[in-house]
């Protein structure tokens, strides 16, 4: 028996380090529910990351360039292997694949505007491609997915580049996932289903299995759209060395790389936090795999996962990346979390800055539902013109790191510009330990 | 096996085999050989007619020796014809134009078709007609495994008989099979209409055997005389659909997953 001293000290509560109160949640939820957590959003639990990386600015053995007034490039061009119309982007940062279905139309016309107003790309997602979208995107990239909702050869033809999924970061190894109250009438007649049922997307393309299956695919692709179209392969990363090697082998135009902080509409809670390698390894990994088959900067490497600023743009590109791509962060620029709606989050049990329900389109700023109500409350101009500063701002941040080491194109940027705070970040960035010589794991070897 | 699909092949004879075909044409056909023309142009050539171009109207291809993607992405009202074997995606994503295979066709035939008409008087490889959204594929002899995988509109017949996880995920359209089906036939099925006149190796999740109706036997019946195949009783057909039991997630049914 506790005496009242004791009772009174609020320090004799201890959380348990193995059953921290979320975890206790998550088992009485379920407990009552008798189903796996479904979420959206991204991986939660701390990942070695951009942020534990530096970049050196230049001294006395390098000059820097001027911040305001020195031209730093930021273009990139995508598909040069094969395709005879690669995109020519104006930053290096797209917009990530998102269905329409997932997403509210009007959200999927903002980022089709924001990525028209700073010259980069769009993509489209697990749902097919919609007149909006298509209408405000001057770049639009159509995804090829195992369940080939709204898949059709027109659509094939209107796109500018063709991105075939096999994975993403979110859920290496499974299918897309979309709940029955986001199935809509619209929903359900692009998806050819039933409306309200449970879409369990499959995990495997239906018509090909393995590398050279997939070659064939991407042969089958380019002869409809005349060898026009760049296409692209989109991976989660795992086994990235491997992955990146046989995408190259196929035919990959460009390869997209998602790493497992990638974000995600509907997944199980247990597949988002214990599947795939972070953005951080992957990244050295599919450029290790580029280079042993001179295929680096021949054919282009997009990084997706855990973009949030203009740093982690920069470090990427030093990694060797081409690109990056945003989804998250491209949301929660649209209003996404926002303490605006503070009030309505309560109402559902959430709160700003936690909100990940994404599945269960009842968002209260409209941008992860298909209810009309909720979605006409998202301004698909403003909505665009925010995703648009943001994307400036990336790319002002990156440019502001590469004139620091004086670089007059972000992808100038290399690994030697770079640094790692902690020793797991150095062995996975492979870059050495800040102040040392010291990379983990690469003691002297490639 | 399915029935006659041998006896009329007339496979790697080159010009020879044009008139195994028939004689008399009243239109001009413009002759395509894959052992001169590269495939590249050939499929070019198919496509500039969806815009508008003018050109022949039927095609016969020679020499296809298993090449992949030949007349993919149609998207005009022509008739090719295949003089021989057909390697993967043979067809793909075809619209309006009538594609007859005198041979056997690899994996992926039709895929995604949208409309338009496939034939194939051979057998056919894996994941026949996958993701379709129209139109009509007919395989005179087997197809194999996943058949009419995530069907979602298009309608398939097959005079034989169809491998292991066909109909797999079928969200819409008619698959009729002539003969027998594989292990795992319509997994995980949404709303195609399946229909079996042979022996089912066995029924996948959700998939459950159904009541064949008046209004069953008369789309049965205009399947078949579509396909050619009317010589078919429908009657001696067995229907199979979803029991929609795995429509929406509960738990007394996660076993069933």
């Amino acid at each position: 028996m506790s005496t009242p001293a004791v009772e009174h000290n609020p320090w004799h509560l201890r959380e348990s380090y193995l059953f921290p109160r979320h975890v206790i949640a998550e088992i009485q939820r379920a407990a009552a529910e008798g189903i796996y957590d479904i979420r959206g959003f991204g991986a939660k639990r701390r990942l070695p990351h951009f942020d534990d990386l530096l970049f050196l600015g230049a001294s006395v053995s390098r000059y820097p360039l001027e911040g305001y007034r020195e031209r730093c490039d930021t273009d990139v061009t995508l598909g040069t292997r094969f395709a005879t119309k690669p995109l020519e982007l104006k930053i290096p940062v797209t917009i990530a694949g998102m269905s329409f279905g997932a997403l509210s139309a009007p959200a999927k016309e903002a980022l089709g505007r924001a990525a028209t107003e700073v010259g980069t790309s769009t993509t489209t997602g697990d749902g097919g491609m919609t007149p909006e979208e298509r209408e405000h995107s001057k770049i639009l990239v159509y995804q090829l997915l195992p369940s080939r909702y709204g898949m059709n050869p027109d659509d094939l033809r209107r796109a500018d580049a063709i991105e075939v999924v096999v994975g993403q970061g979110a859920k290496p190894g499974g299918g897309g996932m979309l709940l029955g109250h986001k199935i809509s009438d619209r929903v359900a007649a692009m998806r050819d289903l039933p409306k309200g049922i449970d879409q369990r997307s499959a995990c495997r393309h239906p018509d090909w299995t393995g590398p050279d299956d997939l070659e064939i695919k991407i042969h089958e692709l380019r002869e409809i759209t005349d060898w026009e179209k760049p296409i692209f392969v989109k991976i989660g990363a795992t086994r990235t060395y491997y992955d990146v090697q046989l995408a190259v082998k196929a035919g990959a135009d460009a390869i997209v790389l998602d790493g497992m902080q990638g974000g995600t509409a509907a997944t199980q809670d247990v597949f988002i936090e214990h599947v795939g390698i972070p953005t951080l390894p992957a990244i050295p990994l599919a450029v290790e795999a580029l280079q042993e088959l001179g295929m680096h900067r021949q054919l282009q490497l997009i990084v997706s996962g855990g973009i949030r600023t203009g740093a982690d743009v920069a470090k990427a590109l030093a990694l060797g990346a081409d690109a990056v791509s945003i989804g998250t962060a491209a949301l929660i620029a649209m209003g996404d979390n926002s303490p605006e709606y503070e009030a309505e989050y309560r109402k559902i049990g959430s709160s700003a800055g936690y909100y990940d329900d994404w599945q269960a389109g009842r968002d209260p700023v409209g941008i992860s539902t298909q209810d009309d109500e909720l979605a006409a409350r998202f301004d698909p101009v403003l909505g665009g013109r925010r995703v648009a500063n943001y994307l400036r701002v990336l790319t002002l941040e990156a440019q502001t790191l590469a004139r620091a080491c004086g670089k007059t194109h972000l992808h100038n940027l290399e690994p030697e510009d770079l640094v790692a705070l902690t020793v797991e970040a150095a062995a996975m960035a492979r870059v050495p330990l800040a102040g040392t010589s010291w990379i983990p794991g690469h003691d002297g070897a490639s | 096996m399915g029935a006659g699909a041998g006896d009329r092949l007339r496979v790697g004879e080159g010009a020879g085999a044009v008139t195994a075909i028939g004689e008399a044409e009243a239109v001009s056909v413009e002759v395509v050989d894959l052992a001169v023309t590269p495939l590249r142009e050939l499929n070019q050539r198919l496509h500039d007619l969806a815009r508008g171009a003018p050109g022949p109207r039927r095609w016969r291809i020679l020499n296809p020796n298993g090449a992949h993607a030949i007349a993919c992405g149609l998207d005009a009202d022509v008739e090719v014809e295949i003089l021989g074997h057909a390697g993967y995606y043979c067809a793909g994503m075809n619209k309006r134009a009538q594609v007859k295979v005198h041979g056997n066709v690899g994996t992926g035939v039709a895929e995604n078709i949208m409309s338009g008409r496939v034939e194939v008087e051979g057998n056919a490889s894996q994941s026949a007609g996958a993701t379709g959204r129209g139109g009509l594929l007919v395989v005179h002899g087997d197809a194999s495994s996943r058949c009419g995988i995530s069907m979602k509109g298009v309608d398939i017949v097959v005079r034989g008989s169809v491998g292991h996880m066909s109909a797999f995920m079928a969200q819409k359209g008619r698959l009729v099979v002539c003969s027998d089906a594989g292990e795992a036939l319509g997994d995980s099925i949404y709303e195609a209409h399946l229909y079996v006149r042979g022996a089912v190796a066995g029924l996948g999740a959700d998939c459950v055997e159904k009541e064949l109706r008046p209004h069953h036997l008369a789309e049965l019946t205009e399947l078949l005389a579509q396909a050619g195949f009317d010589d078919l009783d429908p009657s001696e057909f067995r229907r199979y659909g979803s029991a929609r039991q795995l429509y929406n997630f509960h738990v007394d049914h996660a076993g069933s997953y």
